[in-house]
């Protein structure tokens, strides 16, 4: 059996590689990219606590499932809004981004 | 070691490597099929975990839908793909570093956690965990509220996402 602690250590590394990715890129859709990593992280976690917690609670599994409806609606606003901006400045790189600046 | 410890070894070295190519790949479709990769991997660690429902969930969900959703984003969005300066800003090393220390500081909080290195018990006999799982999202005793909350917030943001997209002419 592999222990809980390799399970949070993957967790930890995915989310932190997710993390960067949101950090540095430029484009927006790739920015996006990260936060679906960093939302895979957290979905092992939940998991893996419901596994090596009290397997007959669902409560880990049921968390996992929401936030893949969460993930689900983030990226289909996210994507039109994207598309949106794309239509209307011609760009999607999220420093040229500057509307609501004043 | 055991031969699911060598699994969880291969699928986790497997799946970070492609995480790590999402992040970095300078083409954007190329970053978003190295996505499929990724959460196929996520995928089989739910299968190891014997999380089978929230595994299947994770094909037909992530890599059905949204990994296609990301495709077709950067399909409409190509000519930037085109673009030859550099994929990251310029505070990159800042990112590298905030990642780095994000990731020592959860492995240090990690290690001090009494339940770290748990192992798991074996399922109770005759214990069916797609049943609990559907139980437990329409029961009233258990998350039938967050489950029908997260089906308005999905409806909320199709609604919105057709508003957003919508050309006006």
């Amino acid at each position: 059996m592999v222990p809980l602690s390799w399970y949070l250590i993957f967790s930890a590394a995915l989310f932190s590689i997710g993390l960067f990715g949101v950090l540095t890129r430029r484009n927006a859709i790739a920015i996006l990219l990260g936060v679906e990593l960093m939302l895979n992280a957290v979905n092992i976690n939940l998991v893996a606590f419901w596994r090596y917690g009290d397997v007959t609670s669902m409560a880990g599994q049921v968390f996992a499932v929401i936030v893949f409806a969460v993930a689900a609606a983030e990226v289909a606003v996210g994507l039109a809004l994207v598309i949106s901006v794309y239509r209307r400045r011609n760009t999607v790189i999220a420093d040229e981004l500057d509307m609501m600046k004043w | 070691m055991t031969g699911e410890q060598i699994i969880f070894l291969i699928t986790a070295g497997f799946t970070l490597g492609s995480g790590l190519m999402v992040v970095t790949a300078r083409n954007l479709v190329h970053a978003a099929l190295w996505l499929v990769s990724t959460l196929f991997g996520v995928a089989v660690t739910y299968a190891l975990l014997n999380a089978n429902f929230i595994a299947v969930v994770q094909v037909t969900v992530y890599i059905g839908a949204i990994a296609i959703l990301f495709i077709f984003a950067v399909m409409l969005t190509r000519r930037d793909l085109r673009d030859s300066g550099p994929q990251t800003n310029k505070n990159w090393w800042a990112g590298a570093l905030l990642a780095v220390l994000t990731f020592a500081g959860l492995a240090s909080l990690l290690q001090g956690w009494s339940g770290f290195s748990k192992t798991g018990a074996a399922f109770p006999s005759d214990f069916d965990a797609i049943a609990a799982l559907g139980e437990a999202l329409v029961s009233p005793d258990a998350y039938v509220l967050p489950f029908e909350v997260a089906s308005v917030l999905l409806m909320a943001a199709l609604v919105g996402a057709v508003y957003l997209a919508f050309n006006r002419k």
